[in-house]
């Protein structure tokens, strides 16, 4: 009984630390982003929040189009997503619950492109895209990753398990073809797993930053992570304007995490151990 | 592949009632299937398999994005080669993985350790431990950025005040790689945790039941039974961690990228993707890149096929039962005060 309660205090301990220093950073964001830089740079340094916040947060907002880059990031991540969402499912729902003619080398082809670094299509995926005429538009932003081989690896898993072949038989009775019955028998038994990659998507869209880099030459239209960057290169002295960006850019996401956190990182791990 | 597929037991779902006369077309039967899963490939058509056949080309030409292709045949390659600027962004790709992976996986074995044995609280520390995971590269980079700067950087100033001197963290070729791993790991330590805590809690509390009626220490059991067990796990973020880790880009690209030397002073934070980034987007050498592109891919396979070949003959079952015993018979031997020896 004594060992036990020694063990829990202990791990308690070593959890504590590391959430310090996983949360660490954040704090140093928020110091840095609410003193003036020459506090910052002072010695020995401020190592409480002051009281610039705002003031920083207007120079962002003077500097770079904050609001504008957040939109731009908001359309593309919610943009992606919801088709993410649709052609995922639709083809994971054909592949876990149909036979048809050619499905596992169809799937096999698939698992292949897991296999693809994406940097390897890089140059040549700028060029098409330059051809198309997308350069610079939400299109480029948007399109090339509407559906993807992990998401429909991912949902197939979960659809396979999650929706009884019974009722998918029930409904064909009732007379509905294969859409209908995606409707209606695939989404709404889905939605949990869709919640998961809805969120897994979104967040790496938000986050991404060598794709846009590339095709989005316009510099007044700029997704976030980029608009963030060229603050950081231009006014790169001006540290606590940098850090109330970095700050204003990394909140909302945050939250919508704290939020809706807590089943996705339970999927994340199961969907590691399923590998 | 069709013929598997027709040799096996039927459709999971078939009322239609073939004809009498002549059997249904397949094919056409299932084209609402084909309509369902035609996004993905004609999307990877366009944007994946035709641009990687079209890298192949451009490899063997060189070219400026605008101007003419021009057929250089294997130039490319063997300039590769012998390019001492790609032979160190490979090194210190490699450096900056072997970093950050090593202490990072350490970390989460024990961090999933103490989150296995403590049972309040747990939602919350998993929350706090995957926040740093959800949050942007780039933000995270400028505040390491701050963290390891020369002169008024957190660290530097901490050293001072133990009366250390300072270390150019930022201008040397060390310096910079251990600040990149530290962006990594602080970034995905909490991620492998929480996988490692999944295999933690899938082992069966009978093994441990055991090790503890034969008198196993903590110590004992962590290594001896823990660790064996979860090699899978530790595979799979091992293979997941290799792959990541030859793709850095954005944490060298955002600390030195606004400098004009990508890979910083002395490219010490060059890596294979910011050397492609740089040949291909900053001064428009798109076959140089493409070939880059491809050495990129080959590594990804090398190290691919080296984690499958350790995961290679891997029985969960078999592995579980043997680790077992194995365990269990170290820890009686140890008791005994014996010396353990290896009975094969």
């Amino acid at each position: 009984m004594r060992t036990e309660k020694v063990r829990e205090v202990t791990s308690h301990v070593v959890l504590m630390f590391g959430v310090l220093v996983s949360l660490f950073p954040f704090y140093w964001m928020l110091v840095m982003a609410s003193n003036t830089t020459p506090d910052i740079f002072a010695y020995p340094p401020k190592l409480l929040v002051g009281s610039h916040l705002l003031e920083n947060m207007r120079n962002v907002l003077d500097n770079i189009d904050f609001f504008g880059a957040m939109l731009l990031t908001l359309f593309a991540s919610l943009g992606v997503t919801v088709l993410v969402l649709f052609f995922d499912s639709l083809a994971a729902f054909a592949f876990a619950k149909y036979e048809f003619p050619g499905r596992n080398l169809l799937f096999g082809i698939l698992l292949v492109t897991f296999m693809i670094p994406s940097q390897l299509a890089l140059v040549p995926q700028f060029v098409t895209l330059a051809e198309f005429g997308w350069i610079g538009s939400l299109k480029a932003l948007i399109i090339p990753g509407a559906a993807n081989a992990f998401g429909i690896f991912w949902m197939r898993q979960y659809a396979k398990g999650a929706i009884p072949d019974e009722l998918i038989s029930a409904a064909k009775v009732d007379g509905a073809g294969f859409f209908r019955q995606y409707l209606t028998v695939g989404l709404p038994v889905l939605r949990p797993g869709l919640a998961f990659l809805g969120i897994f998507t979104f967040i790496n869209v938000w986050n991404d930053y060598l794709w846009p880099l590339i095709v989005m030459t316009d510099p007044n239209r700029l997704t976030l992570q980029v608009a963030l960057q060229q603050l950081n290169g231009v006014y790169g002295t001006d540290y606590s304007m940098v850090m109330a960006g970095a700050l204003m850019s990394v909140i909302p996401l945050i939250g919508v995490f704290i939020i809706g956190g807590r089943h996705f990182i339970a999927d994340i791990a199961a969907g590691a151990m399923k590998f | 592949m069709a013929v598997s597929d027709a040799l096996r037991s039927p459709a999971v779902v078939s009322t239609q009632e073939p004809a009498p006369s002549k059997p249904p077309n397949k094919f056409k039967q299932a084209f609402p299937q084909y309509v369902a899963v035609s996004p993905f490939f004609v999307l990877f058509a366009v944007f994946g398999a035709f641009p990687v056949f079209f890298s192949i080309w451009l490899s063997f030409h060189s070219w400026d994005g605008i101007g003419q292709m021009t057929w250089v045949g294997l130039e490319q390659y063997s300039y590769l080669l012998t390019d001492p600027t790609f032979w160190k962004s490979i090194t210190n790709t490699l450096i900056i993985w072997v970093l950050s992976t090593v202490p990072m996986l350490l970390l989460a074995l024990v961090i999933a350790n103490s989150l296995h044995n403590a049972t309040r609280f747990r939602s919350f520390y998993r929350i706090a431990y995957f926040i740093p995971n959800i949050t942007s590269v780039v933000a995270v980079t400028m505040v390491f950025g701050s963290v390891f700067s020369n002169n008024f950087g957190l660290l530097n100033a901490f050293l001072t005040s133990i009366g250390l001197d300072k270390i150019e963290w930022l201008s040397q070729p060390w310096g910079i790689k251990i600040a990149i791993a530290t962006i990594v790991a602080w970034r995905w330590t909490g991620y492998n945790a929480i996988i490692f805590l999944a295999g933690l809690q899938a082992i069966s509390s009978d093994i441990y039941e055991a090790a503890k009626v034969d008198g196993a220490s903590s110590r004992q059991q962590f290594w001896q039974i823990t660790v064996p067990l979860l090699r899978p796990v530790i595979l799979f973020t091992a293979v997941t961690s290799t792959i990541g880790g030859l793709q850095i880009f954005t944490e060298s690209q955002v600390l030195f990228g606004a400098s004009g030397s990508i890979g910083g002073p002395g490219d010490g934070g060059l890596t294979i993707v910011s050397y492609l980034y740089d040949n291909a987007f900053g001064s428009n050498q798109f076959g140089y890149g493409a070939a880059i592109g491809w050495a990129l891919f080959i590594l990804i396979v090398l190290f691919s096929i080296i984690n499958w070949r350790l995961i290679g003959g891997r029985d969960d079952e078999r592995i579980t039962k043997r680790v077992a015993r194995r365990a269990q018979r170290k820890i009686a031997a140890e008791r005994a005060g014996t010396e353990y020896t290896d009975a094969h």
